[in-house]
C-alpha cells in the first residue's frame, strides 16, 4: 500500500479550503446586478387562497417584481414531480398531485410558497413581503398520518381521496400468514419511526443567472445531483432546453440526502431571473429551511414477528402508514417501498415477508429521502423485533441473532434483494469483545449503586447501497437509471483530471477518488484534481447519495482508468519501439518486459499529445477516457453496533456511555475518512433515537421550527466511539467496495432503544426519548415493579 | 430585520436621556436576545441604544464588605472565570459557566439577563435565590421586587441596570436541568443559606417566571440538607407544560434539582472549609 493509494488514511484535501474559509459556497457567489427574492409563505398549513393583492408590494422601496403562482402558470412552468412510480396492490398508479413551485390556489403546508418579491436588497425584498395581501380561507388540516385516510379528514388534493397516494406491498401475504398460525412464539411492536429535519450545516441556496444573448440560463444551488436537477428542470418543469440550463453545484456543506430533490425555490429563481431580466438569489435562512426542505422518517407501523420453537424466525410481517407531507418530493415515494420493505429481512434467513404500505398525504412539510432513507426505518423494525422476541423467550439477544444469522451467500431474501457476500457473525463477534460484554453485569451494579439504570442493546443492520443497478429499479418504478460517470483526462505533463458525475458534499471525494487514481497509475496525489458538480464541465452523471459514490462512481473511475491505461501503453509501445502485448505498467512507469526499457509516466502523457511517435493513421493522439458504470447488484454493508446507556430515574436522562460500532463496509479506501462517516451517522441516529422530535400540532402547525425546540445531537451529548471493521469483499465491483455513508444512522436508533429498554424493563418508548418520555415510562413502570 | 436607528451614547446620563425621549428604544447590551429576536422580525424597536461605548464604566466584579458586587455589562464568562466569585460565591461562577454557550456567554451580560428576566434563563433564580439588590440609574430593587413575571421586571422604560449584588452566602448551590434543544433552563433551583436566611429560588418551571418554593425553605431551615427535602413536592399547578416536558415533569424535577442544590451547596461549601 502507497502512503496515498487505497486503504492509506491521507487527511482530506479539501479540509484546508474548508477550514481556513476558502470554500466557495453557493451564497460566496454574487452576480453583477444580482437582485435578491424574498418567498411570501403560507403561515396556514391549509388555506384557500382567495386572492392575493402586491399593489402596494409594488410600491415600496427597491421592488423589482411581485409574481405569484398565476404568473407562473401563465408563463407555462411546469409542476415539480416524483420520478418514481409506485403501482397500488390493485394494480392502479399512485395519486400524484400537481406541485406547482408556487401555489395557486391553496396552500397546503406551513411554509408552503404563495408570492415572492424581488427587489434590490434582501431586506427590502423582506419588508415588501409584508405588505402582500394574501386573503386566505384556512381549512382544517391534518398533520398526523395514523389520521390522514379516515373518514372525513381534511381532503388535501382531489387526485388522492382519503389521502391516499397508494396501498403497495411486498412479499407472499399467504405464506406469512400459514407461517404465525404455526409460530410457537409471535412478537409483536406498535413503532413510531420520528419525523426528522435534516439540518444540513449549510442551508439551501440558489442564483439563477439569465443570458440574453444565447437565450440561456445558469443556475447554481446547493444540489447532490446537479445533472438530475437540469434535467428535471429541462425536461418535466419545461424551464429551458437542457443543452441551454447549466447547473452548478458547488462547494455543498452537508446533504444527507435534503438536496437531492429538485425543489420550488430554484425553479422560481430561473423563471424570475428571465423575468425580470437580471440574476435573482436566494438563501434559505434555518427557520426557513426547517418548513421548506423535505423532512425524513414519519412512519407509522404495527409489526410482528414469528418464531420456531427453536427461535428460529419464521415470517415477519408489517403494515406501515408513511407519511409523504403534502406534496411528493423528488423520490419520496421510492424510500418507504424498495427502500425500506426491501431490508425487512436484515442479516436473518427469514423464510417469508409480507409488508403493506399506504403513503399518505399530509398537511405537512413534504417527506423524502434522509440519511439511509427507507433502510433505518426496516432495520428499527427488524432489530427491535429481534431484540424483544429474544427477551420475550428468555433467550440471550446475541444468541437469537446468532441462531438466525444468514450464514451462506449468496441469499435471496423473500423480499426482492439478493445479499452477496458478508460475515455476520463476525463483526458481532468482534463488537462484543470490543464492547466488554463480560463486564457489563459489573458496571450494571455499579450504576445501580450510584441510583442508576444501566442497559445495552445490540443493532445488527443490514443496508442496500451502492444504488443501484439501472435496469432492476427501472423495473420497480424508477424513472431514471442510476448507473455513474467518470472522465480521466490525462494532462500533457502528466497531472490527471477526473471529471465525475458524483457530487462531494462532505464526504470527501477530492481525496478517495484521488487516492485511487494515484494507486493505479503510480502518481503523487498532489498531481491529482477531481471535478464535479458543474453540468458544463463534466458529462451526465446521477450525483451522490445512498452510499453510491464509492462502489459506483468510483468504479465508473476504474474503468476510465482501465482505457486510460490501454491507451497509455499503446503510446508507450512507439515510445520504446516494442509490441503493445510486452508493456507492462508499474508503480507510474512503462516497461517492455524481459528488457530494461522504460518510459515514465509524464513522458508517456507528453508523447500523447505532442504525436511525435507515431502517425494519426496509426494512433489518435491524446489521452483522455470516459466510462459509464451501472453496477450489477447493490451493495450490502452490514455490521453491529452496541449502544450501552445510563439512565438516571430521578430526571429520566439518558447518557450514552458506550458505543461500539464494527461495519463491514467491503475494501476501505481512507480508513479516516470511513470513521468521520461512522460517527457522523452514530450522531445522526443517536439524534433520532434520544434528541430529534419535530412536532405538528393539530392545526398543522410546526411547533418544532428551531433549534430552541428541535434538538440536535452535540459533541458533549456523545462519548467517543470504539470504531472497528472487519471486511468481507464486495464481489459486485472490482474495488470490493460496499458503502459507509449512512452505516452509523441505520444502525444507531435500534441500538439506543434497545439499551434503553433494557435498562427500563419496559418495550414502551417512544423517539425521540427524551428525559420527559423516559421519566413518564419509568412511573408506568415502577409501580408495577415494586408489586412484583 | 427591520431598520431602525442606532445610538451610541458615550454616558449613562446620555444613555437614560435617549431612552426617555426616543420612541420605542430598546436598550442593546449583549444582544444574545435582541439580536436574534430583530432577526427574526419579532422584534422592530424604532431606536436601539447599545450601551457597549459605556461597558467599561458598567463592568466589572468588586467584594465589598459582604457582597459580590457585578456591574451590569459584565459579560457571563467573565463571572463564570472570576476569582472573586469563585472564591467567595462558587455557585453563581457556576451557574454564569451553565448560560447558554460560550459564545453567548462571552457576550452575554448579567444586567441584560436580569432586565430581560426569561422565565427560562440562570441569573433570576441567583438574584432571587440570593436576595441580590438591582441597582439602577433611578435607585435599587430587591431581588424579591424585581421579578413580575413573563419578560417582566419593575424597571421603568427609561430606567437602566447599572449594577447587581449578591450578598455572600455561608452556603450556595445551584442545579439545572437543560431543555436539550435550547440549553435554557427546563428546571433550575438555587439554594442559599445565609444566617437564619434559606432561599430556595426555581427558574424555568413556573409559568410566570422565577418563583421561591416557601415549604422547601422550612424544611431546609431545619437541616440544610437535601434528606430535609426528601418526600416534599410542588404541586403542578403553575408549572408549565410544553413539548419538552409536562408540569407534573417540572413540578418532579423542582424537588430533585433542589435536593441536588443543595448537596452541591454543601460540597461548595466544604471545599471552602467553611463548614
Amino acid at each position: 500500500m502507497s502512503a496515498t493509494g487505497i486503504g492509506a488514511a491521507v487527511r482530506r484535501k479539501e479540509d484546508f479550503r474548508f477550514i481556513t474559509g476558502k470554500g466557495q459556497y453557493t451564497d460566496d457567489i454574487s452576480r453583477p446586478g444580482q437582485t435578491y427574492i424574498h418567498f411570501v409563505r403560507s403561515p396556514h398549513a391549509h388555506a384557500k387562497i382567495k386572492s392575493i393583492d402586491g399593489t402596494e408590494t409594488k410600491t415600496m422601496p427597491g421592488v423589482v417584481a411581485v409574481l405569484t403562482g398565476a404568473d407562473l402558470a401563465n408563463d407555462k412552468i411546469g409542476n415539480l414531480i416524483c420520478g418514481w412510480a409506485i403501482t397500488s396492490k390493485d394494480g392502479s398508479p399512485m395519486k400524484m398531485s400537481a406541485h406547482p413551485a408556487i401555489a395557486n390556489g391553496k396552500a397546503n403546508h406551513v411554509g408552503d410558497a404563495v408570492a415572492v418579491v424581488i427587489a434590490e436588497t434582501l431586506g427590502q425584498a423582506k419588508d415588501a413581503g409584508e405588505k402582500v395581501k394574501v386573503d386566505y380561507e384556512v381549512l382544517p388540516a391534518v398533520a398526523d398520518p395514523a389520521k390522514a385516510q379516515a373518514a372525513g379528514a381534511p381532503q388535501i388534493h382531489d387526485v388522492a381521496p382519503n389521502n391516499t397516494i397508494y396501498q403497495w406491498h411486498l412479499g407472499d401475504q399467504k405464506a406469512v400468514e400459514a407461517a404465525f398460525k404455526s409460530a410457537n412464539h409471535v412478537t409483536k411492536l406498535d413503532i413510531i419511526n420520528n419525523r426528522l429535519v435534516p439540518n444540513a450545516i449549510e442551508p439551501r441556496a440558489a442564483i439563477a443567472d439569465y443570458d440574453a444573448g444565447n437565450d440561456a440560463l445558469t443556475l447554481w444551488n446547493t444540489s447532490q445531483n446537479p445533472h438530475v436537477a437540469r434535467l428535471v428542470i429541462a425536461a418535466f418543469v419545461g424551464m429551458a432546453p437542457e443543452h441551454k440550463l447549466r447547473v452548478i453545484a458547488p462547494d455543498v456543506g452537508g446533504g444527507f440526502g435534503s438536496k437531492i430533490f429538485i425543489y420550488p425555490e430554484e425553479v422560481v429563481c430561473l423563471w424570475a431571473a428571465r423575468k425580470v431580466g437580471r440574476p435573482v438569489k436566494w438563501v434559505s435562512d434555518r427557520s426557513e429551511a426547517f418548513v421548506t426542505d423535505a423532512h425524513g422518517r414519519d412512519h407509522v407501523t404495527h409489526a410482528e414477528m414469528a418464531f420456531d420453537h427453536e427461535g428460529k424466525i419464521t415470517a415477519l410481517r408489517a403494515k406501515t402508514i408513511a407519511n409523504l407531507g403534502a406534496y411528493m418530493s423528488t423520490f419520496s415515494s421510492s424510500v418507504p417501498t424498495y427502500l425500506y420493505a426491501t431490508l425487512l429481512s436484515g442479516q436473518y434467513s427469514i423464510p417469508q415477508i409480507y409488508c403493506e404500505v399506504d403513503a399518505v398525504y399530509t398537511n405537512t412539510v413534504p417527506v423524502d429521502a434522509y440519511r439511509g432513507a427507507g433502510r433505518p426505518e426496516a432495520t428499527f423494525v427488524v432489530e427491535r423485533l429481534v431484540e424483544v422476541g429474544a427477551r420475550e423467550m428468555g433467550v440471550d439477544p446475541a444468541d437469537l441473532r446468532r441462531r438466525n444469522f444468514i450464514k451462506s451467500f449468496p441469499h435471496q431474501t423473500p423480499v426482492i434483494m439478493a445479499y452477496d457476500a458478508g460475515d455476520y457473525n463476525a463483526s458481532l463477534k468482534k463488537a462484543m469483545e470490543l464492547a466488554d460484554m463480560k463486564g457489563f453485569g459489573k458496571r450494571k451494579r455499579d450504576s445501580a449503586r450510584n441510583g442508576k439504570l444501566r442497559g445495552i442493546g445490540y443493532s445488527t443492520y443490514i443496508e442496500a447501497c451502492g444504488i443501484a443497478p439501472s435496469q432492476a429499479v427501472g423495473s420497480l418504478g424508477a424513472g431514471v437509471g442510476l448507473w455513474e460517470s467518470a472522465e480521466v483526462r490525462v494532462n500533457p505533463t502528466g497531472s490527471v483530471e477526473v471529471l465525475t458525475g458524483s457530487h462531494s458534499h462532505g464526504q470527501g471525494h477530492e481525496t478517495t477518488f484521488a487516492q485511487l487514481v494515484s494507486e493505479r497509475l503510480g502518481i503523487p496525489i498532489e498531481t491529482i484534481s477531481i471535478v464535479h458538480g458543474d453540468t458544463d464541465k463534466v458529462q451526465f452523471g446521477m450525483g451522490t447519495y445512498g452510499s453510491r459514490s464509492g462502489a459506483v462512481g468510483m468504479t465508473a473511475i476504474v474503468k476510465a482508468l482501465d482505457k486510460v491505461e490501454a491507451k497509455a501503453k499503446k503510446v508507450a509501445a512507439f515510445m520504446l519501439e516494442a509490441a503493445e502485448g510486452d508493456i507492462e505498467f508499474k508503480d507510474g512507469k512503462f516497461t517492455v518486459a524481459g528488457t530494461d526499457k522504460a518510459a515514465a509516466w509524464g513522458d508517456v502523457a507528453l508523447n500523447a499529445y505532442i504525436a511525435h511517435k507515431f502517425t494519426g493513421a496509426e494512433l489518435e493522439p491524446g489521452l483522455k477516457e470516459g466510462a459509464f458504470y451501472d453496477p450489477t447488484n447493490f451493495t450490502f454493508p452490514a455490521g453491529c453496533h452496541i449502544c450501552e446507556v445510563e439512565i438516571d430515574p430521578e430526571t429520566g436522562n439518558t447518557d450514552v456511555v458506550a458505543w461500539t460500532a464494527v461495519d463491514d463496509f467491503g475494501v476501505v479506501i481512507n480508513p479516516m475518512i470511513v470513521e468521520g462517516q461512522v460517527h457522523g451517522g452514530i450522531a445522526q441516529g443517536v439524534g433520532q433515537a434520544l434528541y430529534e422530535g419535530t412536532v405538528y400540532d393539530k392545526e398543522g402547525q410546526l411547533v418544532t421550527g428551531s433549534y430552541m425546540d428541535y434538538a440536535m445531537p452535540r459533541a458533549d451529548y456523545l462519548p467517543s466511539f470504539k470504531v472497528d471493521t472487519t471486511e468481507t469483499k464486495c464481489p459486485s465491483n472490482p474495488l470490493g467496495i460496499k458503502g459507509c455513508g449512512e452505516a452509523g444512522a441505520i444502525a444507531a436508533p435500534a441500538a439506543v432503544i434497545n439499551a434503553i429498554t433494557d435498562a427500563l424493563g419496559t418495550e414502551e418508548i417512544a423517539m425521540p426519548a427524551s428525559p420527559a418520555t423516559v421519566w413518564a415510562a419509568l412511573q408506568k413502570v415502577q409501580p408495577r415493579q415494586a408489586a412484583e | 430585520m427591520y431598520n431602525f436607528a442606532f445610538h451610541r451614547p458615550t454616558g449613562l446620563r446620555q444613555a437614560s436621556n435617549m431612552l426617555g425621549k426616543l420612541e420605542e428604544a430598546k436598550i442593546l447590551a449583549g444582544g444574545q436576545t435582541l439580536i436574534p429576536t430583530m432577526k427574526l422580525r419579532l422584534a422592530s424597536p424604532g431606536n436601539v441604544v447599545d450601551l457597549n461605548a459605556i461597558a467599561d464604566e458598567l463592568s466589572g466584579i468588586e467584594l465589598k464588605g459582604r457582597s459580590i458586587v457585578i456591574g451590569a455589562m459584565t459579560r457571563h464568562a467573565d463571572v463564570a472565570n472570576s476569582d472573586v466569585v469563585k472564591q467567595h460565591l462558587p455557585a453563581l461562577a457556576y451557574l454564569a459557566g451553565l448560560v447558554g454557550d460560550p459564545a453567548v456567554r462571552h457576550r452575554g451580560t448579567i444586567g441584560g439577563s436580569l432586565a430581560n428576566n426569561d422565565p427560562n434563563a440562570d441569573y433570576p433564580a441567583a438574584a432571587l435565590g440570593l436576595g441580590a439588590t438591582i441597582h439602577t440609574t433611578k435607585g435599587k430593587y430587591e431581588a424579591d421586587n424585581f421579578f413580575k413575571g413573563l419578560f417582566e421586571t419593575a424597571l421603568g422604560a427609561d430606567e437602566i441596570i447599572t449594577k447587581v449584588s449578591f450578598p455572600l452566602a455561608k452556603k450556595a448551590g445551584y442545579e439545572k436541568f437543560r431543555n436539550q434543544a435550547s440549553r435554557f433552563a427546563l428546571v433550575g433551583v438555587f439554594v442559599s443559606k445565609r444566617g437564619s436566611e434559606i432561599r430556595v429560588a426555581v427558574t424555568g418551571a413556573g409559568s410566570n417566571g422565577v418563583f421561591r418554593v416557601a415549604s422547601f425553605e422550612e424544611a431546609l431551615k431545619k437541616r440544610f440538607a437535601p434528606k430535609s427535602l426528601e418526600g416534599l413536592t410542588i404541586p403542578a399547578t403553575g408549572m408549565n407544560s410544553d413539548i419538552h416536558g409536562s408540569a407534573e415533569y417540572r413540578a418532579h424535577l423542582v424537588g430533585v434539582m433542589a435536593r441536588r442544590a443543595v448537596t452541591r451547596a454543601n460540597e461548595f461549601a466544604a471545599g471552602e472549609g467553611e463548614d
